[in-house]
């Protein structure tokens, strides 16, 4: 991974927020975290059980320390983490979800053939409904629409929107994040609390080391896209510092594509040698 | 082969925090070196990086030791 660098400056400074899914360096949530902590902001990061030790080694190096486990399938952990934030901090201030899960076996081949029932329910409970869950319980906790309200982002991809080989029954769960996002904004707009996704292009994550064919849809997405370069980590954080902060006043509902333009090409450029 | 064992060497060691002398070419990832799942999938994805090849995952399940990394990637490599 090349180094990557996030603008300091006080966007954020006083602001409180939880990060959902940090897995390891190249996770998205990282990049974020990283990027909201430059602007000042105070952060936790909730985490599933194996995880700890990466997750805690990632906070501590940016002066973080307040981790809460929290597996989003299940209620207890979920309400505890929530009231852990409260006892705390009493308010936050932002949310953000970077949280998916499919099984191998169905990020390949045929979505028709290849989708069972566990396997669609699983998408959808700790991809989609994981989102509405946090954020019914972190609009909760959120200052009312006088103190400033909140903000929420999740993670999203194009494969919701289009048919991507092998994204299968995670692109139809990307479409329920998407839809609950917008649901969610209406809900929660009148509370002062912006809710938006950001639909990333194709990056070298966890995430995308479950796919099968991963390398070429990050090559597919360099060529294709109008820009011709991978998606970077700093154009993901910085449009989620955009999102939750109040530069991005006004917006929600909103799956902004952050991808080098390739969601918006009809067909490819062809090069003269193919 | 000696340059790819080297760049092999060198990933494992920082990625695990284990020390050189262990990671010789019959160590095994997981059983001699300390490594979880996670890990697994984030050494292939180190090697992918590095030596700019794709590992499917059937070819990844059976990369367990150090050496079986380094025959894989010269192979491809080739």
């Amino acid at each position: 991974m090349t180094d990557t660098s996030f603008p300091a400056g006080d966007l954020l400074k006083g602001k409180r927020g939880l990060i959902m899914g940090v897995a390891n360096k190249n996770s998205i949530a990282w990049g974020i975290a990283q990027q909201l902590a430059a602007q000042g902001a105070e952060l936790a990061f909730s985490y599933q059980e194996a995880l700890e030790k990466r997750v805690r080694g990632l906070a501590e190096s940016i002066g973080q320390d307040f981790l809460i486990p929290a597996d989003v399938t299940n209620d207890d952990e979920m309400e505890a983490c929530f009231k852990t934030l409260q006892a705390r901090w009493g308010t936050i201030d932002f949310l953000v979800h970077a949280i998916a899960f499919a099984g191998k076996d169905e990020l390949q081949g045929s979505f028709t053939h290849n989708t069972t029932r566990l396997g669609f329910q699983r998408a959808m409970d700790i991809s989609a409904f994981s989102f509405v869950d946090a954020a019914k319980r972190a609009s909760a906790i959120m200052p009312s629409k006088e103190n400033g309200g909140g903000a929420m982002v999740c993670l999203t991809y194009l494969g919701s929107e289009r048919v991507v080989p092998n994204y299968n029954v995670m692109g139809v769960a990307k479409a329920a994040l998407e839809a609950s996002t917008r649901y969610i904004a209406r809900d929660l707009g009148p509370e002062g609390i912006r809710v938006n996704a950001i639909s990333a292009g194709p990056m070298r994550t966890l995430a995308m080391a479950g796919i099968s064919g991963g390398k070429t849809l990050m090559k597919t997405g360099k060529d294709w896209s109008m820009l011709k370069e991978d998606t970077t980590m700093e154009g993901v954080a910085g449009a989620a510092l955009y999102l939750l902060s109040d530069l991005g006043k006004s917006c929600t509902g909103e799956v902004l594509h952050v991808d080098a333009g390739f969601h918006a090409v009809g067909v490819p450029d062809i090069s003269e040698d193919e | 082969m000696s340059d790819i064992l080297e760049r092999v060497k060198k990933i494992v060691v920082e990625h695990l925090d284990v020390d050189a002398d262990k990671v010789t070419e019959e160590a095994s990832f997981t059983d001699d070196l300390g490594a979880d799942s996670l890990d697994n999938v984030e050494l292939v994805m180190a090697f992918e990086e590095e030596f700019d090849i794709e590992i499917p995952d059937d070819a990844a399940e059976h990369i367990q030791t150090v050496g079986a990394a380094v025959k894989f990637i010269s192979e491809k490599q080739g």
